[in-house]
């Protein structure tokens, strides 16, 4: 079946299996795999993506329940000119192991600080349980996302 | 496989009837990962996000309304929050926010799950089911629209379209036992509230039986009460934890629920 969406500002459009999931469009079709394949169950975090400026995860929705939906990938946040300060954020502070989780760290980040420009500890806890990252760099993670906030 | 995308109520229940094998999904937190690690492979996917009469809430009567697309997010938001504090604090320990942000109380009810975070603080508002097929609407009471663990009382040709619950009167609360605050399947679950109004304490549990079920006493009535709402539960033992564990926790959480609520 053909997706018609808008990724990140452009209109794309896919040819895709009926049941397959708007995470597999993106990497396998739209040559878009800064959004992360792991645990396909929404335990991770890693293809969190922004759809109609909501945080989900890529791997539950239907390719299908994105067509005419507007998207935003962690391949959207920056700009020609310059990396999204959420990315800078993670750079500076090193937020970053192995870095399979970071993608979905940034996007759960960014959207945390569009609604909510000066989080509590707690309320950044809050933000990110949804996104594990199995090299346990929470800390430098945290770092990232005050940094972020104070910039 | 097909997906059909209806775009208003009507064409989505002509869909149902003429394809009653199609799997409704919404939110798809759990329909996709039925789909992603191949267990399922549904001829038809009947998709309701485009739906705009399952969306949002309403008052109706001194009841509170909630269609079947209502988000655990927005069930998080004032003023819903207010009017159901039980299931804001439930729709706050489902997932993270990008599961709080797709899930819905329709599909809590139509996955039927024994473990459903949004099931307790429903029947704890009495909550009566509605459903519609081309043949008519009709509503079910929760308790017996829930028949089993994943079965619930819906027929081939018919979709949810929310729930009616009565609005809080007097104090609730939702408690949930899991290994972490976030991204949990209840080890077990409850919804409690003190109703000054009718003279009752109504407790519902979750991951405690087939399916979530409410036990509720006077207010006179309230010495032993933990101890009953445990007796009514009969848990099994599974990796999430030991049916005996889950009787003693029960007991734990009643007794805790009730203190916070009559404070």
């Amino acid at each position: 079946m053909r997706v018609e969406l808008t990724v990140n500002g452009e209109r794309r459009e896919a040819d895709a299996w009926a049941g397959e999931s708007l995470l597999y469009v993106l990497r396998e079709r739209l040559g878009l795999p800064g959004s992360k394949n792991a645990c396909e169950q929404g335990e991770c975090g890693s293809c969190s993506v922004l759809l109609d400026g909501r945080l989900v995860c890529a791997c539950l929705v239907l390719a299908a329940q994105a067509d005419g939906h507007e998207l935003v990938t962690v391949e959207g946040l920056g700009e020609e000119a310059g990396l999204h300060p959420v990315q800078e954020a993670f750079a500076e502070t090193g937020a970053v192991q192995c870095g399979f989780c970071t993608p979905g760290f940034v996007v759960a980040t960014a959207d945390l600080l569009a609604r909510n420009p000066r989080p509590s500890d707690d309320e950044i806890r809050e933000a990110l349980s949804g996104n594990l990252c199995r090299c346990t760099g929470y800390a430098k993670i945290f770092d990232a996302v005050r940094l972020a906030a104070g910039s | 496989m097909d997906v059909l995308t209806p775009t208003t109520l009507d064409e989505a229940l002509r869909m149902k009837a003429e394809r009653p094998d199609a799997v409704p999904i919404q939110g798809g937190t759990d329909v996709m990962v039925e789909l992603n690690f191949d267990r399922a492979r549904p001829a038809v996917l009947l998709n309701l996000n485009e739906l705009a009469e399952l969306r949002g809430w309403s008052r109706e009567n001194g009841s509170i309304r909630l269609g079947a697309g209502l988000t655990y997010t927005e069930a998080m938001e004032a003023p819903l929050a207010e009017k159901l504090p039980a299931l804001a604090e439930a729709s706050r320990t489902v997932g993270g926010p990008q599961i709080r942000n797709r899930g819905t109380v329709g599909g809590n009810l139509g996955t039927a799950s024994p473990a459903g975070d949004a099931l307790p603080p429903l029947l704890i508002g009495d909550a009566v089911v509605e459903l519609a097929s081309i043949r008519g609407e009709r509503t079910v009471p929760l308790n017996e629209f829930l028949t089993g663990p994943k079965r619930n009382a819906l027929a081939d040709d018919e979709l949810i379209l929310g729930a009616r619950v009565r609005a809080a009167h007097g104090a609730q609360t939702f408690m949930k036992v899991g290994p972490r605050n976030a991204m949990v399947i209840s080890v077990v679950s409850l919804a409690l509230t003190v109703d000054r109004e009718r003279d009752e304490v109504r407790a519902a549990f979750g991951s405690a039986g087939p399916v979530a079920r409410l036990v509720s006493a006077r207010l006179a009535d309230l010495d032993g009460f933990p101890e009953r709402v445990a007796a009514a539960a009969s848990p099994i033992d599974d990796v999430r934890g030991s049916a005996a564990y889950r009787s003693h926790a029960l007991s734990v959480l009643t007794a805790r629920a009730v203190e916070r609520c009559l404070q």
